[in-house]
């Protein structure tokens, strides 16, 4: 097996977006199970805040092809 | 790595040997070729741009061709997702002012999402937007209009006194806080916006590439061996269910490109905060 350890180191990178995420979409569930009708509103936060964690998992990736 | 690959050679011989080896798909596989040696900027991702834009210019001039009270199947379909990124996306995140600028956002999320989508689509089985010209043009465009309408709006020097000095902050802090807002407002949005959608598409698009090509070489190449023949089949079959799970990232990172965007825009429009 050969290959490079970029793509392990992007693996662990990967987890704390992982977690972020996570966290995002509890807390989004939580607030529509509390208050269904906040949906509308929280939905756009919820994607806002999904889309700036995962942007960290992008830039791994990102790094991982580009650093050799 | 010599030490992982005498690992796996001895935990599967011939896995690693030579000749037998799978070769795993990696960003060479987004270097297509040319259709024809005299037209060496015509290859895919060109013809799926162009594609994409012919099929959204018709498809939205042909739902509003004929419109009536009465509206058509098509004239149907124009209009839901039309008023779905006018209401959900333009006016609450805008605000009242997003009428204007849902044209370009309506614009913006079909041309994506047909780009996007031309990954699962048989034959063409490419997204456009993994090459990271066209994320770029497209993030450059927002990048311009929110710059440009917070500028308008504010004046150039408020603008950014604005957004890197906002009142009600002890003074060392603002040594911290200017940068980096300025930072992330100027630099890092049309990046990551950039960077978000190309990556997303170049990530989904290799694992679907691993999946079947890995599919391939455990059924075909690694011969009648029983362990080939069940991970093989139950590589294709992740690949058929990838390939749905892809479809709809690629509807998403449409949606949040459209809304992000929306979201600056709204950023640069809104008052004093």
């Amino acid at each position: 097996m050969t290959g490079s350890l970029n793509m392990v180191g992007y693996g662990l990178a990967a987890i704390g977006p992982g977690v972020g995420i996570g966290l995002i979409f509890a807390a989004y569930i939580s607030g529509v199970a509390r208050q269904p009708e906040s949906r509308g509103m929280l939905q756009s936060i919820a994607i806002l805040g999904f889309a700036l964690a995962e942007a960290l998992a992008i830039i791994g990736i990102g790094l991982a092809f580009a650093l050799k | 790595m010599s030490t992982l690959h005498a690992a796996s050679s001895a935990l599967a011989p011939g896995f690693g040997a030579k000749g037998v080896g799978f070769e795993s798909p990696g960003p060479n596989d987004f270097d297509l070729p040319a259709f024809f040696h005299s037209l060496p900027w015509f290859t895919k991702p060109v013809l799926i741009v162009t594609l994409a834009t012919l099929v959204v210019a018709v498809f939205y001039w042909a739902a509003a061709r004929k419109a009536s009270v009465v509206p058509s199947r098509l004239q149907f379909a124009g209009e839901s997702l039309y008023g779905f990124i006018r209401n959900d996306v333009a006016l609450d995140a805008i605000g009242h002012e997003g009428l204007r600028f849902a044209p370009y956002l309506a614009t913006l999320f079909s041309f994506i999402a047909v780009n996007n989508i031309a990954g699962i689509i048989p034959i063409l089985q490419f997204p456009a937007t993994s090459h990271i010209a066209f994320p770029l043009v497209l993030a450059v465009i927002s990048w311009v209009v929110f710059l440009y309408l917070g500028i308008k709006r504010a004046g150039f020097v408020k603008y950014f006194k604005d957004m890197m000095f906002p009142p009600g902050i002890p003074l060392p802090v603002y040594f911290l806080l200017a940068p980096i807002e300025f930072f992330s407002t100027v630099i890092v949005r049309p990046v990551t916006l950039m960077l978000r959608l190309t990556f997303n598409m170049f990530a989904g698009h290799l694992v679907l590439l691993l999946f079947v090509l890995g599919g391939e070489y455990l059924l075909v190449d690694l011969g009648n061996r029983p362990v080939g023949i069940v991970a093989g089949a139950v590589s294709i079959f992740g690949s058929i269910v990838l390939t749905f799970f892809e479809g709809f990232v690629q509807l998403l990172q449409a949606y949040v490109f459209t809304l992000l965007t929306a979201l600056y825009i709204g950023g640069a429009l809104a008052d004093e905060h």
